[in-house]
């Protein structure tokens, strides 16, 4: 405790204190602002990619500009497209993603929440958001390389990843610094895991007994081991395919392949060797994108239904349960890639078990809504939204988990509708969720409720309305990956669908831009925020917004209560903070 | 802190503040990074396994004599390391830094030692045509798993040795305590156990019977 006690001056400086700064709520706001960043660009990638493929004929003069050779001739090249959906999911899921709810909010209440003045390791956590923001910027690189953006997916796929330019444009530099810029984001992942590890276990204040934990460090500290054991596979994986791409050797590259007609002078390795490193990182990825949303979810559900979570423990459990289920199931990607049937049943059989953990969740959470006073602000619709998105993105997972009917959905547009919705939106509506709730705090001023329920509102019709078409494309057979459905004669009744979602992604995207109108306004323009504006009950909600450097001050913080105290019977007010003094419990 | 808080602290499930484990932030530090690392290993370990089973004519040509002699010569020095390594922690307990220094100090030469012979050793599986990409024996991945394997495995070496002369200059100067020495310790131990993996998957395995 003598460590803990000490004050920590505030340091001086614009430099210090703003760009190399220490500070775990500096570094937040910094994760922050990249994953914003990255939004907005992962986002115009993925109106290219409507665009294509609303109006596959249509010129676009003003785009061949900017783009010389991905519009070559007139209308967007395929291989244009490819690099578009490659980059899409790259910065989605690495740079927005794994960024925003873990990395961002993470390091921003983690350390508050649990009662800490800072992260165990502060220099090592300031290192991890400059190692990611330079990984990013390789990531942009190779967007802009010379031969252009690499094609092989979000998920590199060898041989096609492996074997350079050979295989297609974007496949030689492009492919080349996407491998670079995921190895260093792996370094970067396990410094920024290690530390919340270590501050969870070691940095509590008194009284916050594990069992006192908000849910939202319980699922960031889940989130964490999972980062901390998924991201050393991606990187030993990347290692190896970078040596194939840059050493000469042919790890993931078997003998007598021909591509473009010419063959390729490897031999002996093996390309579902890279699926299964890929995935084994893959499917815990999944859970590192969307279990900081169901933490968050779990905490904004009880406090605006005045409500205890239901079955506090069970959630605890649920979490974990997620968490290590999701290392046994990676299988289920490659049920199309050649498996013997016997490992496709045992993977089919864990996965579907996936299902019993989140229907506990999701039950526990309409319990907790179950009879509350439910005050319906913002961030209660967003949280709310992340359950609803949660319950249609699961359902079509356990049918994606039963490999005879993977087999025909497969690489269909269903199964984009289902991660879409499931680690995709869901995700974005817990970060919304986190951003509308924690907002006071992190800039001492109110985010608009009217703009943000129109924002809502515009979100949750539109990302339903862009997806759930998408399923149907599916069961009528669209393949995913592909620039082009025009050629499919059994697709001509969808075409329209097409157009639809194309519509419905704009106004969506739309819509976004009330949100970053309402965010930079309140920013400067905001109505001031008190200590407590939502009438919380964890720690956060007893310091300054925003909070000094040392988060509180010379007063250590005891913990008496748990953190979902809300409408307790016989009490004046109907929430009790976590550091009230214990009166009923001694 | 007034006394009577404490108690009402205390009454309460966990007291909560303390380390549970009573394990410093380096320590854990340390041991979760190892956590991480052991899987970057592990995962390059089986896919040496895969590989290797899926190519029915794996070379076997190490000789007893130079190869496997050489290696169990650097096993030998390795785990000779980790023994001055402990020898080290220990001094440090008792508070007595020059030892600690000089303990370290051996440690760093048994892992100079190590990187020399295992620099002869490439040397030699070169000058037999040995290449990341090629091989006499007309399996690439055999040298592609050996390099990929023994030069991560090396640059472990490496910067443990970096990393033990930083922490010996920090303990003779009193800038660092016994926790520091105890912490390096935990990582030069973890890799001499990767290389207790290494020595019997890719050289064992691999004995030329002729």
């Amino acid at each position: 405790m003598a460590a803990h006690a000490t004050v920590i001056e505030a340091p001086k400086g614009f430099v210090r204190k703003y760009i190399f700064s220490t500070d775990h709520k500096v570094i937040g706001i910094q994760y922050l602002f990249l994953a914003m960043f990255s939004v907005l660009v992962g986002m115009t990638l993925s109106v290219f990619m409507r665009l294509r493929l609303a109006w596959p004929a249509e010129k676009w003069p003003a785009l061949q500009q900017l783009f010389p050779e991905g519009f070559a001739g007139g209308p967007m090249t395929p291989e244009f497209y490819l690099s578009m959906m490659t980059m899409h999911g790259t910065i989605m899921v690495f740079f927005v993603l794994t960024t925003a709810p873990l990395s961002a909010f993470g390091n921003y209440f983690l350390p508050i929440q649990i009662g800490a003045r800072d992260m165990a390791f502060p220099v090592l956590n300031m290192l991890s958001f400059w190692v990611t923001l330079a990984a990013l910027l390789v990531m942009m690189a190779a967007l802009f390389a010379t031969g252009g953006a690499p094609i092989a997916g979000w998920t590199a796929y060898a041989p096609l990843s492996a074997i350079g330019e050979v295989a297609g444009p974007g496949l030689g530099l492009g492919q080349t610094l996407w491998v670079i810029s995921i190895a260093i984001f792996c370094v970067a992942s396990l410094l920024t895991s290690l530390n919340f590890l270590a501050t969870t276990i070691n940095l509590r204040a008194r009284g916050m007994s594990l069992m006192r934990m908000p849910l939202t460090v319980w699922a960031w500290f889940t989130t964490a081991i999972l980062a901390l054991l998924a991201f050393p596979v991606l990187l030993a994986g990347g290692i190896l395919l970078l040596l194939d791409r840059v050493g000469g050797t042919s790890f993931f590259i078997p003998g007598g392949l021909v591509v473009s007609d010419q063959l390729i002078p490897h031999q002996g390795g093996s390309p579902l060797l890279w699926q299964h490193l890929f995935w084994f990182f893959g499917h815990p990825e999944v859970y590192i994108a969307i279990l900081p949303g169901m933490g968050i979810t779990s905490h904004i559900l009880s406090t605006f239904a005045r409500k205890p979570v239901f079955a506090y423990k069970a959630m605890v459990g649920a979490i974990f349960a997620i968490g290590f289920i999701s290392y046994v199931v990676w299988g289920h990607h490659m049920f199309m890639s050649g498996m013997s049937p016997f490992s496709s049943m045992a993977f089919s059989i864990t996965t579907l078990a996936v299902g019993v953990p989140s229907a506990i969740k999701t039950f526990n959470w309409l319990a907790t809504l179950w009879g509350g006073k439910i005050r319906f602000t913002t961030p209660m619709l967003f949280a709310l939204g992340f359950v609803s998105l949660f319950v249609t993105g699961g359902i079509t997972g356990l049918l994606l988990a039963q490999p005879a009917i993977d087999i025909f959905l497969h690489d269909t547009y269903f199964v984009v509708a289902h991660f879409h919705l499931i680690m995709g939106v869901a995700a974005i509506f817990g970060i919304f969720a986190g951003i509308y709730y924690w907002f006071p705090k992190m800039f001492g001023r109110m985010m608009r409720e009217g703009p943000g329920k129109v924002h809502f509102w515009l979100t949750l019709v539109g990302v339903y309305a862009i997806f759930m078409p998408m399923h149907f494309l599916g069961i009528a057979g669209a393949p995913r990956r592909y620039a082009e459905l025009t050629e499919f004669q059994y697709l001509k009744p969808l075409e329209s669908l097409q157009l639809f979602i194309t519509v419905a992604a704009f106004l969506t995207i739309a819509g976004q831009f009330i949100f970053l109108f309402n965010f930079f306004v309140s920013l400067f323009r905001g109505k001031r925020a008190g200590v407590n504006p939502w009438e919380s009950t964890s720690l956060e909600w007893i310091i300054p917004s925003p909070p000094p450097h040392d988060n509180f001050g010379e007063t250590e913080p005891v913990v008496h209560h748990g953190p979902y105290e809300y409408s307790p019977p016989g009490e004046p007010k109907d929430y009790i903070m976590q550091t009230e003094p214990a009166r009923q419990t001694a | 802190m007034p006394e009577a808080k404490v108690e009402a602290v205390a009454a309460t499930v966990w007291g909560g503040g303390t380390f549970p484990f009573a394990v410093g932030h380096k320590k854990l530090g340390m041991w979760l990074f190892l956590l991480s690392d052991s899987l970057t290993f592990c995962a390059l370990l089986i896919g040496y396994s895969y590989v290797r089973v899926a190519n029915p004519n794996w070379p076997t040509p190490f000789h007893l004599w130079p190869s496997i002699a050489m290696a169990t010569l650097m096993t030998l020095i390795l785990l000779s390391s980790s023994l001055t390594m402990v020898m080290a922690v220990t001094a440090s307990q008792r508070g007595d830094r020059g030892g600690a220094a000089r303990y370290l100090l051996l440690t760093i030469l048994g892992g100079l030692a190590f990187i020399v012979l295992h620099a002869n050793e490439w040397l030699g599986l070169i000058g037999e045509g040995v290449r990341l990409w090629e091989n006499p024996w007309n399996v690439p991945l055999f040298g592609a798993t050996f390099f990929a394997l023994t030069g991560l495995h090396m640059l472990h070496v490496a910067s443990g040795v970096v990393y033990l002369g930083v922490v010996a200059a920090g303990v003779r100067r009193g800038r660092m305590g016994h926790e520091d020495v105890e912490v390096s310790g935990l990582y030069w131990h973890f890799v001499d156990l990767v290389w207790m993996f290494i020595f019997p998957m890719v050289y064992l395995l691999s004995v030329s019977m002729k």
